[in-house]
């Protein structure tokens, strides 16, 4: 007799499962646990990376995220708004601006900022923060103009022509009517955009920082170079997690209700 | 110039790319006075509305209201604006705002009342339209035909001069007609001057001073209701007419 194709899959089902268990049974038996946690988490190091890897390191990683996120927020916008322009000559700029930005990558972008242009001109950044924090910002910019220039369009043209209806500005109208309404789509997007700065932050560490402006990932590496252990890199890691999962939890919630609200 | 004359639309072409959307459109609205536009759809009559408030910018022909002539470029279009109410099909309030906050929202912005003034103005309209308990309601939360009240006290409070409504209850049930039509009705008979795009028949024949048919983007037909809804001249209005109104 043939089996039924529901019992099937429900055979199918079990097998996946058994097969699961086993190979993190054999995964357990198989790796050298002690071994592993010398080279990788050891508690004493651990212990040697407080407090600095949460008020210096994590701080400074902070900083550079809040700094590049304001920064980028503010011109995201002003270029979504340039993007959405009838003047022709902004929207060129803006178009060429976002295609450049993100078509670089952020270490590229990275280094002729924080290098190249202070070798080319003589010009010194006047601090490791402002370093880099700019050529950040400059990168978020071009992904928060798309997005915000998408949240703009989403909102509908009635909405627009009732404020102008009103004897409201085109200004006016975007300030008191369009943008609230946008920024309330597009605060999902956003915070996503705010988990990848966080972590784009680690790039800053290719620049020559002081001690006391190491982020995350630049403590992390030098500490495995004091230690010879790769305990500090797998603590940063950590640390990121901590700061990244609320917020990716954070969008998935607002993602549910906004559906249970739409519904 | 007839200072009695609140609208005055004078050879108004417009186009969009290939499509000849109204070809020639002379029409003049006088203070207290309500004109009914009716004609089958694609015929350009939410088009010709569109176009009083420039929502539209006309290919041809000027659009004067007030004395304002809008199609001259030097025209400050935002004041005209403020004097020149619409309520449109989508009823198109602000979702993040309440009831009270649309009302208001163009009164403190624009005529730059005191949010005590807009307050109290909106209080009354709201009232008026038979919605004093929804001040802190949002759009979401109302119906359709409290909607589409809240948008008509939203054009209210600028105090306009005439109000364009651009099928204002197509877009409604049919048990949420009613509600908005008396309010129309009852703005009438206060001697608002309205310029009114519609398929209620039953409401152009008893609120209209004046029936507009239109048709290809032309005026057919122009007239007391007696005349253009009950009596029609012209071919195009009568095969129209007995369309809508047989089924």
């Amino acid at each position: 007799m043939a089996i039924s194709k529901r019992k099937k899959a429900q055979y199918r089902r079990i097998a996946v499962y058994v097969l699961s268990v086993v190979a993190l049974l054999a995964v357990a038996l198989v790796v050298d646990w002690g071994r592993l946690q010398s080279a990788m988490f050891k508690w004493d190091i651990v212990v040697e990376q407080f407090p600095d890897i949460l008020m210096s390191a994590a701080k400074n990683t902070i900083i550079f995220t809040i700094l590049g996120f304001a920064g980028g927020l503010s011109f995201g916008l002003l270029f979504a708004l340039m993007r959405l322009s009838t003047v022709r000559p902004y929207r060129w700029f803006a178009a060429t601006y976002i295609e450049i930005f993100r078509g670089i990558p952020l270490l590229v972008t990275l280094l002729i900022l924080g290098f190249g242009i202070p070798i080319a001109t003589g010009w010194r950044w006047p601090n490791p923060y402002v370093q880099g924090a700019v050529p950040l910002a400059l990168v978020a910019s071009a992904y928060m103009a798309e997005t915000i220039r998408a949240g703009i369009e989403a909102v509908p043209k009635g909405q627009m022509e009732a404020a102008r209806s009103l004897g409201m500005s085109y200004s006016r109208a975007m300030i008191t009517i369009i943008i609230p309404q946008a920024l309330r789509i597009i605060v999902p997007p956003l915070t996503n955009e705010f988990v990848l700065l966080i972590k784009d932050t680690s790039l800053i560490s290719v620049l020559g920082v002081t001690a006391g402006t190491r982020d995350l990932a630049r403590f992390g590496r030098d500490g495995v170079n004091q230690t010879a252990n790769a305990t500090p890199l797998i603590v940063a890691g950590l640390v990121y997690l901590a700061m990244t999962v609320p917020l990716t939890q954070l969008v998935a919630w607002m993602e549910r209700r906004e559906k249970a609200v739409s519904r | 110039m007839n200072s009695d004359v609140v609208v005055n639309i004078t050879n108004l072409n417009k186009s969009f790319g290939d499509n000849h959307v109204l070809r020639g459109i002379d029409l003049q609205v006088q203070r207290g006075e309500v004109v009914c536009i009716i004609g089958p759809s694609g015929s350009g009559k939410s088009t010709l509305l569109r176009c009083v408030n420039m929502l539209e910018t006309p290919t041809a022909g000027t659009v004067v209201v007030l004395g304002r002539e809008l199609t001259d470029i030097n025209c400050d279009i935002d004041e005209a604006r403020a004097h020149i109410g619409m309520v449109f099909q989508q009823f198109n309030l602000f979702p993040h705002m309440t009831a009270l906050e649309n009302v208001c929202v163009a009164q403190r912005k624009v005529l730059k009342r005191s949010a005590d003034e807009a307050a109290t103005i909106a209080h009354g309209l709201l009232a008026r339209v038979g919605l004093v308990e929804k001040d802190n309601a949002y759009p979401a939360q109302l119906s359709g035909g409290q909607q589409q009240r809240i948008a008509i006290a939203r054009a209210l409070a600028m105090n306009p001069d005439v109000i364009l409504f651009d099928e204002a209850t197509s877009a409604l049930d049919p048990e949420l007609v009613g509600e908005v039509l008396q309010v129309m009705q009852s703005l009438a008979q206060e001697g608002m001057t309205m310029l009114v795009v519609t398929h209620e028949m039953g409401f152009a024949k008893g609120v209209a001073d004046r029936v507009v048919f239109m048709d290809a983007g032309v005026i057919v037909e122009q007239g007391p209701p007696s005349q253009v809804i009950s009596a029609p001249v012209e071919e195009r209005t009568r095969a129209f007419l007995s369309s809508v109104l047989n089924h």
